[in-house]
């Protein structure tokens, strides 16, 4: 770590204020990526100040990266220079409201929390069931592309936010796509600040779509001895008019770490995961509607689980106790719990189309015993895998462990056109393994798009796909 | 133009492959809009081959190169405005695979809308974006307009529906966006793409996600004495969050033009109805109904009917999407604004329309989709009258500052293209407009690829050259 020079700190503080610039060690270390601690830290407390400041950054070739509650600063690579960190949290108001017309504009450094605290008063939400849900902020939600189990039925951020604004590499402020449902006026350049992790802008507000909260939620869990009845139960519900909030799949090792006390201490309400008999593959779905609805879908449930089984019966229970986003709540911070699981967790995020689920999630098996290492995985409905590898220690053996099953399930990956990644891994493991997964060819359009927004490199430089 | 170019791509094509002689290109000087120019001559390509080859001919002109689907835009997004090669995609119109478990289909650009919906049928599956041109628009096409229609209310546009896209490059670049599986690794380039109106590349193949057809459908038509009632039905149904399938609104006159054409049994002396429809599990369906149906009353309908069966189902829409076909055989030209709302502001905004429409003296229809906030007012003119053409774009430009002053957008679904590139600093500043043009040139850095679009021209970067506008309407010469 380098100290700010006098004029940088000066500098900062004419812009936000000398109450908002940071040089205290200890609060600059909580920013740290890895070993990568920056020489300050400014929070502004405008758009405005955001580009002065990312402006004054670029001038002066300081690598900044934003930051909100600091959840997932460890996802992707660290970056490859780090002067600034950006902390956005005091840009965190609620700068529009329509309720009549379901839509929102929110700056980014809003608690996910506090939002969904606003909406609930109007019986309405953004459909962000993500882990680390009690501290993200919206921003750092959306920057990270986190994905959430509830994109079974209300998808992924790319279809509920309406449009963004942002201040590029250059220090400019500008923004894309508006705040109305519809709308092709321009290139929808927000789509790219999608878990782009802070590397083409600085997000500055995002406008959401919202949704009516459901009135009445049920929970429905089958397990299975096999992998397979778990996944053909997952095919007869795609296949049938049901249309489920969530659909997840887990494989035996995730029962047990989600039902661990670890677990409890990261997500203390019981989930219905706890009362999951081990060594089982678990359905998990959870539905909403009127009284009727919910009697069908509990009726098809249960029927096409005895079909899934062969033999009739069926391991089925149903939860009443469940409200939106919170189905399963130990499910929903997967990511949260398998790093707290082991001292060196490395999770992969893979995504696969769904008929080669089961290939995939027998491939994530195979290499985590050839590597006897203890393994979870949690796969969605709609083809994404989350596979945690928890090594018992943090060594250079566990970390050859680790890669070779990692570039096992990699290869594995590439043979059934199923993407790969590796958003979390101990630090110092990051530049051995594959953490955006292959080489794609469309990587080259990605740096050219990056020239674009952040010329000089100033944003996050080296934390993304394609040595970004 | 260059006669080496042609005989090039008559060597590349076929002298089937190319049409040159003006009254083959009378055909392509239009689309859907009031916009015409004349292109110097039309390509067929068969093949990815084929584009990749026209491309690198047009490079080596330095012509502009122009793609162009069903010609149905109604933006002038498809129309050569500096001249050069229209890339005509009506032969790569295969369906090259359905994979019906995994809910996916890979089509080339030319393959028409409802023509996939079709072939994917019998499968339980649709390809949900609908726009009401779907009998004859392109995917190709929907993809670059990110197209709506009605259904897109609830089932979302055409970037809710794309997961891959093959593109070729203005610099002959081959790239393929995306993954058939979801959530690829890096930036959302497929996302960037579609919605960017022809200027960052021709797509010669696309991957999209196909939805499973709901068990149940049932379309109410909500009858109303006044155009308020009905907005005001629209606003309660959205702030009572209720989502239908689709929630379509028509003005009395608009109803009076369908019936006449179409016969689909709307009431000729009501102020306004709504079409809408529920779907999903039969459960859902029948309190849905039930729930719009007593909005409706609340807000004083006369009637609301539900549909029998299938058949006055299929007719209430054809009415519904035969409206500007309708409209078109009452008056010799008309003009159709695309504006967007918040829902809340619907009301209000039918209440300007009307006023705008008395100040001018011109007759607008209202038919649009109510339900996304997304307006069609349609503009009756007379292109013999300048006067009345006039006063046409200015009625038209006075709804479009309405909704911008309402916080809504300037277009919904049709496009910006050569017919709002003048509207685009209402709504984005320059820093705004600079950047996008930066990122079309991450994929069009010439600018060959349909140039003068967007943009407004005065600010145009990598422009080629600006061609004297012939006026809207008028006969081409
Ligand atoms: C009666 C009527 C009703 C309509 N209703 C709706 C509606 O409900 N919703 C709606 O959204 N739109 C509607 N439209 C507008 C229009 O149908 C859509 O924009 C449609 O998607 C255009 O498709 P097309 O094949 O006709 O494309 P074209 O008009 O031929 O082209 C549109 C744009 O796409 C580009 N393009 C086409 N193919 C390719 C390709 N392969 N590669 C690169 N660029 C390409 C063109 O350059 C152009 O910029 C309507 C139009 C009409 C005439």
């Amino acid at each position: 770590m380098t100290i700010a020079s006098a004029a940088t700190s000066t500098r900062l503080a004419e812009i936000a204020g000398p109450a908002n610039v940071i040089s205290d060690p200890v609060q600059l270390a909580a920013c740290a990526i890895g070993a990568q601690i920056p020489a300050a830290a400014v929070r502004p407390g405008s758009s405005d100040e955001v580009a002065e400041i990312v402006r004054f950054a670029a001038a002066e070739k300081l690598a900044v990266v934003p930051l909100g509650a600091k959840t997932k600063l460890s996802m992707g690579l660290p970056p490859a220079r780090f002067d600034l960190a950006l902390d956005m949290t005091r840009l965190d108001r609620m700068s529009a409201y329509d309720p009549g017309d379901l839509t929102l504009s929110v700056e980014p450094g809003i608690p996910l929390a506090r939002l969904a605290g606003i909406l609930a008063g109007h019986r309405q939400f953004v459909p962000l069931a993500v882990p680390f849900a009690s501290r993200a902020t919206a921003g750092g939600t959306i920057a990270a592309g986190i994905d959430s189990p509830l994109r079974q039925y209300y998808g992924t951020a790319r279809d509920f936010v309406l449009g963004m604004e942002f201040v590029t590499g250059d220090g400019v402020a500008a923004k894309s796509g508006g705040r109305v449902v519809k709308n092709v006026s321009g290139y929808d350049l927000h789509k790219l600040m999608i878990g782009a992790l802070g590397t083409l802008g600085v997000i500055t507000r995002i406008n959401f779509r919202t949704f009516p909260l459901p009135a009445a939620m049920l929970a429905f869990t089958a397990a299975f001895p096999s992998a397979a009845q778990a996944i053909d139960l997952r095919h007869r519900v795609a296949q049938s008019p049901l249309r489920p909030l969530t659909v997840e799949i887990l494989a035996p090792g995730a029962v047990e770490m989600l039902s661990s006390d670890i677990a409890a201490r990261i997500q203390a309400r019981p989930a219905p995961a706890d009362s999951f008999p081990k060594g089982q593959w678990i359905f998990t779905a959870s539905f909403a509607g009127n009284e009727k609805v919910l009697d069908r879908y509990k009726r098809d449930l249960t029927q096409m689980a005895e079909q899934s089984t062969g033999n009739g019966a069926a391991n089925c229970a149903i939860y009443g106790d469940v409200k939106i986003p919170d189905a399963f709540p130990r499910q929903r911070e997967f990511a949260a719990i398998a790093l707290e699981s082991s001292p060196a967790a490395t999770i992969l995020k893979l995504s696969v189309l769904p008929t080669r689920m089961e290939n995939l999630l027998a491939a994530v098996a195979a290499a985590a015993q050839a590597a006897e290492l203890r393994w979870a995985a949690m796969a969605r409905g709609l083809g994404i895998v989350y596979a945690a590898l928890l090594p018992e220690t943090r060594d250079e053996a566990a970390r050859r462990a680790v890669a070779e099953a990692v570039s096992k399930i990699v290869a594995a990956c590439a043979t059934m056109d199923a993407n790969a990644s590796v958003p979390w891994c101990p630090v110092e493991w990051k530049s051995t393994l594959p953490v955006w997964g292959l080489e794609r060819g469309d990587f080259e359009q990605m740096r050219k798009l990056k020239k674009m927004f952040d010329p000089a490199g100033t944003l996050s430089p080296g934390r993304f796909a394609g040595g970004i | 133009m260059d006669r080496r170019l042609l005989q090039d791509l008559e060597k590349l094509l076929g002298p089937r492959g190319v049409l040159h002689k003006s009254e083959d290109l009378l055909l392509y000087e239009y689309d859907g809009s009031v916009e015409t120019a004349r292109p110097d001559c039309v390509v067929f390509p068969r093949s990815m081959a084929d584009v990749v080859g026209i491309v690198r001919l047009a490079n080596s002109h330095q012509t502009p190169i122009v793609g162009r689907g069903a010609g149905t835009g109604l933006s002038g997004g498809a129309i050569a405005r500096h001249g050069g090669i229209i890339v005509s995609f009506s032969r790569m119109n295969r369906v090259l695979e359905i994979d019906a478990e995994n809910q996916r289909a890979r089509v080339q650009p030319g393959v028409v809308n409802a023509d996939l919906s079709l072939a994917v049928a019998h499968t339980g599956l649709h390809f949900a974006p609908d726009p009401s041109s779907q009998k004859a628009c392109t995917i190709g096409g929907n993809v670059s307009e990110n197209s709506g229609g009605p259904h897109t209310l609830a089932y979302g546009v055409t970037t809710n529906h794309v997961v891959a896209l093959d593109v070729v490059l203005p610099t002959g670049e081959l790239l393929h966006l995306g993954s058939s599986a979801l959530d690829p690794v890096g930036y959302d380039l497929p996302g960037v793409f579609v919605g960017s109106e022809g200027t960052f590349g021709l797509v010669t193949e696309i991957t999209v996600k196909l939805t499973r057809l709901p068990e149940a459908v049932k379309t109410l038509l909500g009858i109303f004495n006044s155009i308020d009632d009905a907005t005001e039905s629209v606003a309660e149904i959205t702030a009572r969050g209720i989502t239908p399938a689709a929630c379509e609104m028509m003005d009395g006159w608009t109803i009076r033009a369908v019936e006449d054409y179409i016969h689909a049994g709307f009431p000729l002396d009501c102020a306004a109805i709504l079409l809408i429809d529920v779907d999903g599990l039969r459960e859902v369906v029948d309190a849905e109904a039930e729930e719009v149906a007593d909005v409706c009353r609340v807000h004083r309908a006369r009637d609301v009917r539900v549909a029998r069966d299938a058949h006055e189902r299929d007719l209430l829409w054809k009415g519904r999407k035969n409206a500007f076909g309708a409209a078109g055989r009452l008056a010799s030209s008309y003009y159709t604004q695309d504006g967007v709302i918040p829902r809340t502001k619907l009301p209000a905004t039918l209440r300007r329309i009307g006023e705008i429409s008395r100040k001018y003296n011109l007759q607008i229809g209202n038919v649009f989709h109510a339900g996304d906030g997304n307006l069609h007012p349609i503009i009756l003119f007379d292109e013999r009258n300048q006067q009345q053409f006039r006063d046409t774009v200015r009625a038209a430009d006075e709804i479009i500052e309405f909704c911008i002053q309402s916080g809504g957008s300037i277009t919904g679904e049709h496009g910006v293209g050569m017919e709002k590139d003048r509207l685009m600093p209402l709504l984005f500043s320059e820093d705004d407009l600079a950047l996008m043009q930066r990122v079309r040139s991450a994929f069009n850095p010439a600018g060959l690829l349909n140039p003068g679009k967007i943009f407004p021209n005065s600010k145009g970067c990598g422009e080629i050259y600006v061609r004297p506008q012939s006026s809207a309407g008028a006969v081409p010469a």
